[in-house]
């Protein structure tokens, strides 16, 4: 029987960790998104899991691809500042493939701007925070149940992967409370990382002869490989310029753009006969259905079209979307940078108009449907 | 018969980055001896570290290896140590990877008093980049950022160990072999955290620029500057000017050790709730 209950979002998203298998948390404290660790400072310990709370981000997201090396499911939750701070550690699972989750409760910015409002200017961040070439993989939940599965499915892609994942939402939905349901274990599918069959000595952390994902030994199995963040060969020891480090961030980029179509999830609602289509996310996901639900009561032809999963982008439904409507709201909570990609998409085939706010408001579905009613 | 250091070393992965003259090699030695003598199982084996010249040496070794990022290779290893509590975590570090970058991951390791053995390779100077000056770097030495000499205070690491919590902290040098493998020994075995500063010479990018005419002569300024603690604590105080102990320097025995305080937690709540039900 599911259990119900009534959840923050924040801790629906420890929740759905838990229901992954996830047993390593590190973190550090900040507003809007410390429930995350408060509820698993609780959990955890109980389950005989690790829970620990670093000195600082940069440290929290160090110890949680420790942890994940030896196996453990991980994650950390921050927000702005602390997100910035995680960048380069985050780089290194990335060139690495040490999968885990990074949760991001989005708030104004920068700097310490409004910790205690909602934003979504750092959905760029989410995509290009780190420096160099890498693949990105960010969920953005918009329901405390939303919350809850796309935890549980953004470490089953960090698994499957072996690339992190990020999760963006934004303080309101962290801090909202809504009924949910948490299905029985197994309901859900559980996604473990691929390890190795070779014997010890035959083992090549990074081959990818047999496919862009490379099974994955855990640390004191007997594998004994080096792990490092410069570029690397097959057996993981350092390349220097080598046609090696070109195919192999090459491969780092394929692995999540070839699989697009297993990656890539949204909710298109009454888009079929839509004339205004509406792209948003997260918090302003739900300000934009409630504006569509307003608008057909005008007799208003709007849609919605939400994505579940930012990064990588939902290029060919935009695509396809710009040449079935006359134009596509995009409403966010940053001064435009989500429309930016919408525009590289839609490729001038349907106009296209922006709300931003940056006051620490959601924006409200009133102001939705006005710019609706502009471009019809 | 001579010691087989080849059975530690991963095939084909030498020679190393290291400069003639380097004295890391030594160092290097020495911890293959210990784990030997101590008939550690690789396989159980942690080492990780972060960047520089020093934290490139689990690169060369056959252990399960981590090549982190600048000064964070405690955090890292804090997360392995606490996931597998069982395993031992060797932590190769520089002074500026140790104490300037992660100077904060450092004495907060020490606070916890995880057990993890932190070698610090203090050549006072931040090698790999050139020679630029790092918070051991002594008070007007020359570095290729203080032109005009130091001006910076320096650290003294065990000091600072100790004060922030380390229940081992022991300094021994290149030029001291033999005793750096006890030194280290005693680290690996001992329950908590516990900090060895290793004393070392870069040639390269310091000796050079602070009249050192060569390797040989860094050495032995370092036979004629660090004594045995039992040596110097003898010594009158004007004797002392310019000397420095070495040895074990400090040890404290029964200091809870995190995640035996940690895994307790987790065993007191089991035990909680097998009584309740
Ligand atoms: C975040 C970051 N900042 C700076 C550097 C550049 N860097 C590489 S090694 C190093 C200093 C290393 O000095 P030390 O830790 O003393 O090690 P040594 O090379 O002397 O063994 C610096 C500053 C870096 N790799 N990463
Ligand atoms: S630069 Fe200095 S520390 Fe680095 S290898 Fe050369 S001598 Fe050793
Ligand atoms: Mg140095």
């Amino acid at each position: 029987m599911a259990q119900v209950k009534l959840l923050q979002g924040n801790e629906a998203c420890a929740e759905g960790a838990l229901y992954a298998g996830c047993t390593f948390f590190g973190g550090y404290p900040i507003t809007p998104s410390t429930e995350v660790a408060e509820y698993l400072s609780r959990r955890l310990p109980l389950i005989g899991g690790v829970f620990i709370q670093m000195e600082d981000e940069i440290a929290a997201m160090a110890a949680v691809i420790g942890g994940s090396l030896t196996g453990r499911k991980a994650l950390t939750a921050t927000s702005g500042p602390g997100f910035s701070l995680k960048q380069e550690n985050m780089g290194f699972a990335m060139l690495t493939e040490v999968p885990c989750v990074i949760v991001n409760v989005m708030r104004g910015g920068p700097s310490t701007g409004v910790p205690t409002g909602p934003g979504q200017s750092d959905i760029m961040q989410c995509r290009w925070g780190t420096h160099g070439d890498h693949p990105a993989i960010c969920l953005t939940p918009a329901y405390v149940q939303e919350i809850f599965s796309e935890t549980v499915r953004a470490f089953n892609l960090s698994e499957r992967y072996r690339t992190p994942v990020i999760i963006a939402f934004d303080e309101v939905i962290g801090h909202m409370r809504e009924r949910i349901e948490i299905p029985d274990p197994g309901v859900l599918p559980i996604i473990n990382r691929t390890k190795p069959t070779c014997p010890p000595s035959e083992y090549l952390p990074y081959d990818d002869s047999k496919g862009d994902v490379p099974p994955m030994a855990n640390f004191f199995e007997g594998y004994r490989y080096h792990v490092t963040g410069l570029n690397h060969g097959t057996d993981g020891f350092p390349v220097n310029a080598s046609p090696r480090i070109h195919t192999d961030e090459l491969r780092l980029m394929r692995k999540v753009e070839a699989n697009k179509a297993e990656i890539i999830k949204y909710e298109e609602y009454l888009l079929e006969d839509a004339e205004v289509a509406i792209f948003a996310y997260g918090i302003s996901g739900r300000s934009a259905k409630t504006a569509v639900e307003a608008a057909r009561k005008e007799g208003i032809k709007a849609g919605l079209f939400r994505p579940l999963t930012i990064w990588p982008f939902p290029e060919e439904q935009i695509a396809d979307l710009s040449g079935h409507v006359k134009g596509i709201v995009v409403p966010e909570l940053s001064l435009g940078q989500i429309i930016f990609e919408v525009d590289r998409c839609a490729k001038g085939r349907c106009k296209l108009e922006g709300i931003y706010r940056v006051d620490g408001d959601p924006i409200n579905p009133a102001q939705i449907l006005a710019k609706v009613k502009e471009v019809m | 018969m001579a010691f087989d250091y080849d059975q530690y070393i991963r095939g084909g992965k030498l020679p190393h980055i290291w400069c003639p003259g380097c004295t890391y090699g030594i160092v290097f030695k020495s911890i293959l001896r210990v784990v030997d003598t101590l008939k550690l199982n690789r396989d159980d084996i942690a080492m990780v570290s972060g960047i520089g010249c020093a934290s490139r040496l689990p690169g060369y070794v056959d252990f399960n290896t981590l090549h982190t990022t600048h000064g964070r290779a405690l955090p890292f290893a804090t997360g392995i140590k606490l996931s597998k509590p069982d395993k031992h975590v060797l932590v190769v570090s520089g002074d500026g990877d140790a104490t300037a970058i992660g100077g904060n991951h450092f004495i907060h390791a020490c606070r916890r008093n995880i057990d993890i053995t932190m070698l610090v390779f203090n050549n006072f100077i931040y090698g790999m980049t050139g020679g630029q000056h790092s918070p051991t770097t002594p008070s007007g030495h020359l570095a290729s950022t203080m032109p005009y000499g130091n001006v910076d205070p320096s650290f003294n690491i065990p000091e600072l160990a100790k004060g922030a919590g380390a229940s081992f902290v022991a300094r021994g040098t290149a030029y001291h072999a033999a005793g750096l493998d006890k030194l280290i020994s005693g680290a690996v075995q001992h329950k908590g955290f516990s900090v060895v500063e290793i004393i070392n010479a870069c040639p390269t990018t310091h000796g050079r620029r602070n009249k050192f005419k060569s390797p040989t002569d860094m050495l032995l300024w370092m036979k004629d500057t660090f004594l045995p603690a039992v040596a110097f604590d003898k010594l009158p105080a004007e004797k002392t000017a310019g000397k420095f102990p070495m040895g074990v320097l400090f040890k404290k025995e029964g200091a809870p050790e995190y995640c035996e305080t940690y895994y307790g937690l987790v065993e007191r709540l089991k035990k909680q709730r097998e009584g309740r039900a």
